[in-house]
């Protein structure tokens, strides 16, 4: 497959005062240019982590291991200099809470020049005309007026356009976006998405999209990747992994939501508790809580496999699930 | 069904913001926030109501309201006298939060905290206050040993299980949850909506469930009120809500969730446009400015919340208890615009 | 377990050198403090006299010593009192806010326009010299500033929804003030408190100096260093020891206060 990002056997560990967390382990992806792929996982699984690796963006007493493929080099041994400029022509990063990730000091327009500034050699009445131009794009209209305003005078789902088009001032080739549509309301997260969908097709753009919510993923993703406790379950395109999981995470966590037995009837809650990352079992981390568990999924870390064409998944029940529980 | 137990009339509530001293010496007038605007409801014994809406638009304002933690400022909160059965108005019905860690006091262990409750109100003779904390615990489904504890030993989930056990220990007639698994994970969800169907059924109580999750108040509700800046712009059965929803805001809520058989990518815009300021509503209907089938009359009437007369059968009939009321001009023609 | 801040280390255990000072001083001071010794007047420190002795030959270390328990009961009972009057008052204005809020915040700009010392020293030369008129005179005015903290951090509590459960389960005002917002409003208070204690041990030295706080004979820093002040210049070591004893009992409550804030992470 032509591939624009790799990432092979990722790992980051952080040493906390009360010792180490495992928040990611051994996860390997592929995006395909102009491919949207989707990261999903409970709270605490790894997902944004997994991302702000990628991206380089997390803080030092983060150990980072595996290696970030892009474009050939491996971001993540690559020199602060050489990063920049992936980061800043290659790869565009938008979080969940774009007031947080905003200047609140600076002007919308100044912030998205401060970016055009950086990646592109345009002199400054072509900057304007290019943020123009990008608010244009994300939406936003009046765009005059709008630059000048600043991040408090702009609703949550303005504040996300304006971040994306501060991404964008890039020309990105692939988008990172964190739970980008997670604080936002239905109404508002349908537009959203809408516009990045429309961006990644309009701009052939890859993006790699974190979310916790799997109606989101169906609705926006080609391909999904399912996450826990720090590792990869399962792979593979959005519509087999969501009508067919071969994971049995991802089938009880299917099988939790509700809408798919009649209505007020009990749900199917995955028993017992979120995983502990402080200390990582040396078998199946879903095992304590898996109906389809085995002996040696507490004992025995169950690899990744191909189980289908483009399908990958870690379970020893891979080819059990499907029979109602 | 045993008819109302709450009648909600007329409600509104306000809030009077702050205002720069610039703007009082321009003469500006404070900013009010219109957060409920004359809301009327029933809720009926035993039924499961769901509210939904996005972020603003007064839900949880409704909620304090109903529990009495806001006084509104106009209409009238009744309870039927027969249903209260001489119990306080405030025991009536018990509100779940929605942040399952706010919203324990993180000095009290759980068993003092239910203690507490039993024992302020004197629900039980002292020396059967330890036994009902055992049966409280028991009923959320925690441990016994969970008395001694404090909240912030406790996962989300089972926290949110303190916080439905504390308002059962005033043991009221209604419980209003807030939000009360948004905050959680699927799967742990999943473990705390189960857990008020069952609670539900063994102590017959009343559900007011809040929610911006449709999915959810689909599975879990008999009925539902759909609210937009401050106003129930929609209420329905929730079968016929969902099968065939009236109000172009209602329409455009539905199409916008995301769920896991739609595995298209939506085409056209649902709904345009933001959410208002609650500060500075619309005039006429307050959907006007963002609905696609709006008409000049909109802007300056408002359209009062009436049984749907396209609606089929008996809950066409105006004083039908079941009908489907929708507050729009064009609501039949609504209808025949609304996604198959 | 948090690591125990540096600071709170080395205030806590200078602390509990003057608590225990305070406690057994005759465990400590090798002389009785009040004996007179007409062979050793002004005596300059030595092996025998560690911080030298004053014009009737009494051993300033001794001296020092015992002063401890008179100027760590100043640091308590300054502080106490302004504490408890504080809490009480922050908790009613800011659970009421409204007009009590709006005379509380023209009484803290009063209060906070003119220096504590000069508005303490006034009140006692009203109701004249003395330890007790001190504290009374500091609690008078000491009380606004736990207030205001008090107050700022109810704000705060009040719309917590632990406090709205409360409310929706019919408790009574006294009782969810008291037993529910008090317990978790009062941290930082209580750490404020103890660097006050540093504020109140200068301010109790200070009087004392001036006379209007603890009276000779009673061994206090303050009073200490008055008597040392006419011999200054041949017997510096009269006024000088007292005085250090006063920085470090400052810094001692100071660096303790400090550190609890940082290990309660609390915002400044
Ligand atoms: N700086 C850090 N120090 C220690 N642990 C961390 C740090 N950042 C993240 N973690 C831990 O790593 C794990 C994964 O975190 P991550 O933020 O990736 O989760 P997530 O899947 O994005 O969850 P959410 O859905 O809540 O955003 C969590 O257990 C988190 O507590
Ligand atoms: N105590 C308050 N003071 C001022 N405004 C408030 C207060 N509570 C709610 N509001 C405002 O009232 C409106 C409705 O709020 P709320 O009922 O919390 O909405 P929802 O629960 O539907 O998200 C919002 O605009 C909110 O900002
Ligand atoms: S490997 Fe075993 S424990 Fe893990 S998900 Fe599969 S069946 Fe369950
Ligand atoms: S009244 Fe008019 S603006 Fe309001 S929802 Fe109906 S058609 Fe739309
Ligand atoms: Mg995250
Ligand atoms: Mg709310």
């Amino acid at each position: 497959m032509n591939e624009l990002l790799r990432v092979e056997q990722l790992g980051v560990v952080f040493h906390a005062a009360r010792g180490r967390v495992y928040a990611v382990d051994g996860v390997d992806l592929a995006i395909a240019p102009g491919e949207v792929l989707g990261l999903v996982g409970e709270s605490g699984s790894g997902k944004s982590v997994t991302l702000r690796a990628i991206a380089r963006l997390l803080h030092e007493e983060a150990h980072i291991t595996g290696r970030v493929l892009w474009q050939g080099r491996d971001l993540l041994t690559l020199p602060a200099r050489a990063l920049e400029q992936v980061r800043g022509a290659g790869i565009g990063t938008i979080f969940q809470e774009p007031m947080a990730a905003l200047n609140p000091v600076l002007s919308i327009g100044l912030q998205i020049d401060e970016s055009l500034r950086a990646h592109t050699g345009l002199d400054a009445a072509g900057r304007r005309a290019r943020a123009r131009e990008l608010l244009d794009l994300v939406g936003i209209a009046d765009a005059a007026s709008r630059l000048r305003q600043y991040p408090h005078e702009f609703s949550g789902g303005m504040r996300q356009r304006a971040m994306i088009a501060i991404a964008l001032a890039a020309n990105p080739k692939l988008l990172l976006a964190d739970e980008p549509t997670t604080a936002l309301d239905v109404t508002i997260q349908d537009q959203i998405l809408r516009l990045l969908l429309r961006l990644v097709s309009e701009l052939s753009m890859a993006m790699l999209l974190v979310t916790h919510d799997l109606g989101v993923v169906a609705s926006t993703c080609d391909r999904v990747a399912v996450m826990y406790a720090g590792r990869l379950c399962e792979t593979g395109p959005t519509a087999q992994v969501l009508h067919a999981p071969r994971h049995a995470y991802t089938d009880a966590l299917l099988r939790a939501l509700p809408g798919e037995g009649a209505a007020r009837a009990r749900l199917q809650p995955i028993p017992g508790m979120p995983p502990r990352i402080d200390h990582p079992s040396p078998g199946c981390p879903f095992a304590p809580r898996c109906t389809h568990a085995e002996p040696r999924c507490d004992r025995e870390r169950p690899a990744m496999q191909d189980v289908a064409p483009g399908r990958a998944s870690a379970c020893f029940a891979q080819d059990r699930l499907g029979v109602a529980a | 069904m045993s008819g109302d137990i709450l009648s909600v009339a007329g409600v509104s509530k306000h809030f009077v913001g702050r205002r720069g001293v610039l703007d009082a010496l321009r003469g500006r007038p404070m900013p009010v926030v219109h957060a409920l605007e004359d809301v009327s409801l029933a809720i009926r014994r035993g039924e499961t109501l769901g509210i939904v809406g996005e972020s603003g638009c007064g839900k949880s304002t409704l909620a304090r309201c109903l529990v009495g933690l806001h006084q509104p400022d106009a209409g009238s909160i009744a309870w039927d006298p027969a249903a209260l059965g001489g119990r306080p108005r405030f025991r009536a019905s018990q509100m779940v939060f929605q942040d399952p860690f706010g919203s324990l006091n993180p000095r009290l262990t759980v068993g003092s905290a239910l203690a507490e409750v039993v024992g302020v109100h004197r629900l039980r003779p002292k020396s059967e206050i330890g036994a009902r904390v055992r049966e409280l615990l028991e009923q959320v489904h925690l441990p016994a040993d969970a008395a001694q504890r404090y909240p912030h030993e406790f996962s989300g989930g089972q926290r949110q299980r303190i916080g439905i056990a504390r308002a059962l220990a005033a043991e009221p007639l209604m419980l209003i949850a807030d939000e009360p698994v948004s905050a959680l994970d699927v799967s742990v969800q999943a473990q705390i909506v189960n857990l008020f169907l069952e609670l539900q059924e063994r102590l017959a109580l009343t559900l007011v469930f809040i929610t911006h999750d449709l999915r959810l108040v689909r599975h879990l509700t008999e009925r539902v009120a759909v609210m937009y800046l401050g106003r129930v712009v929609e209420v329905a059965e929730t079968q016929a809500l969902f099968a065939d929803p009236r109000h172009p805001y209602t329409q455009g809520l539905l199409k916008a969730v995301p769920t896991i058989a739609q595995a298209t990518r939506p085409a056209g815009p649902a709904i345009t446009g933001e959410l208002p300021s609650p500060l500075a509503p619309p005039p006429g209907c307050a959907f006007h400015p963002r609905c696609p089938i709006a008409v000049a009359r909109c802007r300056t009437e408002r359209p009062a919340l009436l049984p749907d007369p396209a609606a089929p059968g008996l809950a066409r009939e105006r004083s039908a208890p079941d009908a489907h009321r929708v507050a729009c001009h064009l609501a039949p023609q609504a209808a025949a615009t609304a996604p198959a | 377990m948090r690591r125990l801040p540096v600071s709170l280390l080395v205030g806590g255990t200078l602390l509990l050198v003057f608590v225990a000072c305070a406690l057994v001083p005759g465990w400590f001071a090798p002389y009785n403090p009040d004996a007179f010794n007409y062979t050793a007047l002004l005596a300059r420190p030595s092996g025998a006299h560690l911080f030298g002795t004053d014009q009737f030959g009494r051993d300033i270390l001794s001296r020092t010593i015992w002063a401890a328990a008179v100027d760590l009961q100043i640091a308590i009972f300054a502080v106490i009192f302004p504490l408890l009057i504080g809490s009480v008052i922050g908790l009613f204005v800011g659970w009421y806010e409204g007009w009590l809020d709006i005379v509380f915040g023209r009484l803290v700009d009063l209060v906070v326009t003119f220096p504590f010392l000069v508005i303490v020293i006034a009140i006692v030369a009203i109701l004249g010299p003395g330890l007790v008129n001190m504290y009374i005179a500091i609690a008078t005015v000491g009380w606004v500033f736990y207030a205001r903290l008090m107050r700022g951090e109810v704000l705060v509590q009040k719309h917590a929804d632990y406090v709205a459960a409360a409310r929706g389960l019919g408790y009574s005002t006294p009782r969810i003030l008291f037993r529910h917002i008090l317990p978790n409003a009062i941290r930082p208070v209580l750490v404020y408190s103890v660097t006050d204690m540093a504020l109140e041990i200068l301010l109790g030295s200070s009087l004392g100096y001036l006379g209007l706080g603890a009276q000779p004979p009673t061994a206090e820093w303050g009073v200490l260093i008055a008597d040392g002040k006419n011999f200054f210049t041949q017997a510096p070591w009269t006024s000088l020891f007292p005085g250090i004893a006063i920085v470090l009992a400052g810094l001692a409550f100071s660096l303790t206060g400090d550190g609890l804030a940082s290990l309660f992470e609390l915002r400044r």
